[in-house]
């Protein structure tokens, strides 16, 4: 009897569902909201703060899309997917775009039809050992006990490092980096690894974080960023540009503090490309002429949401390291807007 | 003659019983030291729950409620009870108990889902308990209705539309017989109603809404998390399960071949996957059946798969119960003349019922307790929302509070079922 509930809701659902269409940025438009896949809780990058709103690195990316797109950084559904899910989730319409802390690989891109439009953390695997332990490289890790998670990237490239260099190890398999923490602290093997990012804000909430050591190597690479669906280009350059944009916007030295005043028109002819000003970048990505504006308003450059979230002057403490601008020595580099 | 006999006026008061029959001594004696043997496995239990409360109490007593972060409950601690003191740090349940009971809904919603989960108890009452009237059954009727527009929110006449089908289902059991014979007239009244669902509901309700527009905020499913999904998951299923799984159980019985090849069929292809292979499926698997661009609804998705299951599990309960009942029962009812639903609505369902009353109950709460697996599929429901709590930094490393917390509320929920069942049971034990 009562199942009409659902099949009354279901019926419903399938009557309000808009008819399908190659365009993405239609349909973001005419729903009124970004659906933004994020992942169910990282530190730093996507979580839920205490009055349920999401906050994080990745978070902010599908907040400047929205802001972008829409002129509303409220304007998303998040949706949280796991490891095992967001990828199905993102080829079947699901969701719009996918910023989960996903590294761009090879098969992702060509096998499983996923456009990533850019990188916007360069993480890569590293090794926490106790300093008690007085090691202080990895290729000293011969014979360890190591912590890892299962069913990651990090078990196979835990492994790949140990062959290369000749050495044994004993795993130690954990589901969820929480137990892994568990696992560590409790003495039960003598080496955690995985992302540094993730190394970095375990150790942080440690008892006593100086009692830990992060060894300097890292021994894969882990290029993480936002991605959208195969075909529909016009979709993809929507979220690469506004990705670059928050890149360059930092490059030029536009902040959230003088983003009201540069808008007024500057001397540099690339910031008033940047910002609407001059030229007709909005019109070409068929969005407003303020797009990238409103994007930067959101959270400001690339380089203040790095500080905000997860950089040196969080709990976190990441160092801008790979992610530093080009012209600091970094990779963070975003293509000239002409 | 003389009165000789003796006849005592007034009672002896009761004498203490002898001195080795009763007493604390006496009760220790009988209960923990009768011989050696339980004597030494006494001193070991006791030992043994000693050292478990004393590595527990201190951590749970020597707490912090009011930090702001794990390291702030740290130094908290460490001042008011001395250097290299553990204990918990409550402060994250003080923080976000609303988010690990109620998700992401709207703070200034919350008392929708409260009052939804309140009326449910108005709506079973008359269910799980026989003083009450009758008439509260009219309102239990319509609750399922009512507290979906109390969660989701939206317009008033969708819930009223979705009724609609069933009025639209029970006409054509009455009227059609007449006109086109039972068993067709059955089959209509499946079918007209689902039509009516997918065809003719959402225009009806949003015309209705056109010309009387009555409708609350509503509330997206993205909203949905934390006990209020699990509870929302839990309800949908048992509520649903129990009908549906008796249904099964008499199809699997029944003497019409196909009936019988679909049910055994759906009954032994759920139970031969497990429930979290369903979910992915429904995760991720029915997207690729929908047509592109429709978004149908992952906790509804998740609800259908969550009944499906638990429903296959209920028929095999019930199909137990239905075999334990001697077959002079079936003929008994045979002899009164009773045709095939009178008889199983009045003579073997009572009795099948009440001998599966504890299998029931135990699938009841398994079900209530495996919701918890839609964290694996990315729903936030209180285990995920543990997940998404520890990723906020203030909070990275908060392991056993968090699962302590959520283990109280499974526990009351759970424990609250089982002590019903065996009220259930007393009350309708009427056995020798």
């Amino acid at each position: 009897m009562k199942k009409t509930i659902i099949f009354g809701a279901m019926a419903v659902a399938g009557m309000a569902a808009v008819s399908a269409s190659a365009a993405t940025l239609d349909d973001v438009k005419a729903k009124g909201e970004l659906a933004c896949g994020v992942n169910t809780g990282v530190v730093g990058f996507a979580a839920p703060d205490a009055s349920g709103k999401w906050v994080g690195f990745d978070v902010d990316v599908c907040r400047a899309v929205a802001a972008a797109v829409l002129g509303d950084s409220n304007a998303v559904k998040y949706v949280p997917l796991t490891s095992k899910n967001r990828f199905t989730a993102l080829a079947s319409g699901e969701i719009d775009m996918l910023a989960r802390n996903t590294t761009w690989t090879f098969s992702r891109d060509v096998d499983l039809k996923f456009t990533f439009v850019g990188v916007n953390y360069y993480d890569g695997q590293a090794f926490m050992v106790p300093k008690a332990l007085g090691v202080t490289s990895a290729k000293e890790l011969d014979g360890a006990t190591v912590c890892i998670q299962t069913g990651t990237t990090t078990e196979l490239n835990l492994a790949d490092f140990f062959r290369s260099n000749g050495m044994s190890y004993e795993p130690v398999p954990l589901d969820t980096n929480a137990e892994n923490q568990k696992n560590y602290l409790a003495g039960a093997c003598d080496v955690y690894t995985t992302d540094a990012s993730a190394l970095a804000s375990s150790r942080a909430t440690f008892e006593n974080p100086d009692d830990h050591v992060i060894l300097p190597e890292i021994v894969s690479k882990e290029p993480l960023g936002p991605l959208v669906r195969h075909g529909d280009n016009q979709w993809g350059d929507i979220v690469r540009w506004t990705l670059n944009a928050l890149i360059a916007a930092e490059e030029l030295g536009v902040t959230s503090a003088n983003l009201a005043e540069m808008s007024n028109g500057t001397n540099s002819p690339e910031i008033n490309r940047l910002l609407g000003t001059e030229g007709s970048l909005g019109e070409m990505l068929g969005l407003s002429a303020d797009w990238a504006k409103n994007a930067l308003a959101v959270s400001g450059n690339y380089g203040e949401i790095f500080e905000t979230h997860i950089g040196e002057s969080t709990a976190i403490g990441l160092a801008r390291g790979l992610n530093a601008q080009w012209i600091n020595g970094g990779l963070i580099y975003s293509p000239p807007f002409r | 003659m003389s009165d000789l006999s003796y006849v005592r006026t007034e009672m002896l008061d009761e004498k203490d019983p002898p001195g080795g029959e009763a007493g604390i001594v006496t009760w220790i004696h009988k209960n923990l030291f009768p011989s050696i043997g339980s004597g030494i496995l006494t001193v070991i239990s006791i030992f043994l729950v000693y050292q478990l409360l004393a590595g527990i109490l201190p951590w749970m007593f020597k707490s912090s409620w009011t930090a702001s972060s794990l390291n702030e409950c740290r130094e908290a601690i460490h001042l008011a009870y001395g250097e290299g003191t553990e204990g918990a740090c409550w402060s994250v349940i003080n923080e976000r108990y609303k988010q690990l009971l109620f998700g992401f809904y709207p703070s200034e919603l919350y008392w929708r889902p409260i009052l939804a989960f309140f009326l449910l108890f108005v709506a079973i009452a008359p269910v799980l308990f026989n003083k009450v009237p009758r008439k509260v059954l009219y309102f239990s009727a319509i609750y399922p209705f009512l507290a979906f527009w109390m969660v989701w929110g939206g317009s008033i006449w969708v819930p009223i539309s979705a009724m609609l089908g069933l009025v639209v289902g029970y006409y054509a059991s009455v009227i059609l017989p007449a006109v086109i014979g039972s068993l067709g007239a059955i089959v209509a009244a499946m079918i007209l109603p689902i039509v009516w669902w997918i065809l003719l509901a959402g225009p009806v309700a949003g015309m209705l809404q056109g010309i009387v527009p009555i409708s609350i905020e509503s509330v997206g499913s993205d909203k949905l998390g934390g006990f209020t999904l699990s509870v929302l998951i839990g309800v949908v299923g048992i509520a649903l399960s129990l009908p549906i799984g008796i249904l099964l159980a008499l199809g699997r019985q029944s003497p019409l071949f196909v009936v019988k090849i679909i049910c055994v069929g759906f009954i032994e292809f759920i139970r031969g996957v497990p429930l979290i292979t369903l979910l992915f499926v429904a995760s991720t698997l029915l997207n690729y059946f929908m047509p592109p661009g429709t978004s149908f609804d992952l906790v509804l998705r998740v609800m259908i798969m969550v009944t499906l299951f638990a429903s296959a599990y209920m028929a095999e309960v019930i199909r137990g119960g239905l075999a334990a009942i001697p077959k002079g029962q079936y003929e008994a009812a045979d002899a009164l003349g009773l045709d095939f639903w009178k008889a199983t609505r009045l003579i073997i369902m009572p009795q099948a019922l009440k001998i599966s009353i504890p299998n029931i109950v135990s699938n009841f709460i398994g079900l209530f307790k495996d919701t918890t697996l839609v964290s694996i599929i990315g729903l936030l429901d209180p285990l995920g929302l543990t997940n998404a709590i520890r990723a906020n930094q203030e909070w990275n490393g908060v392991v056993w509070e968090l699962y302590a917390f959520v283990a109280l509320l499974f526990f009351i929920v759970c424990f609250s079922m089982s002590r019903y069942s065996m009220y259930l049971e007393r009350k309708l034990k009427t056995g020798h």
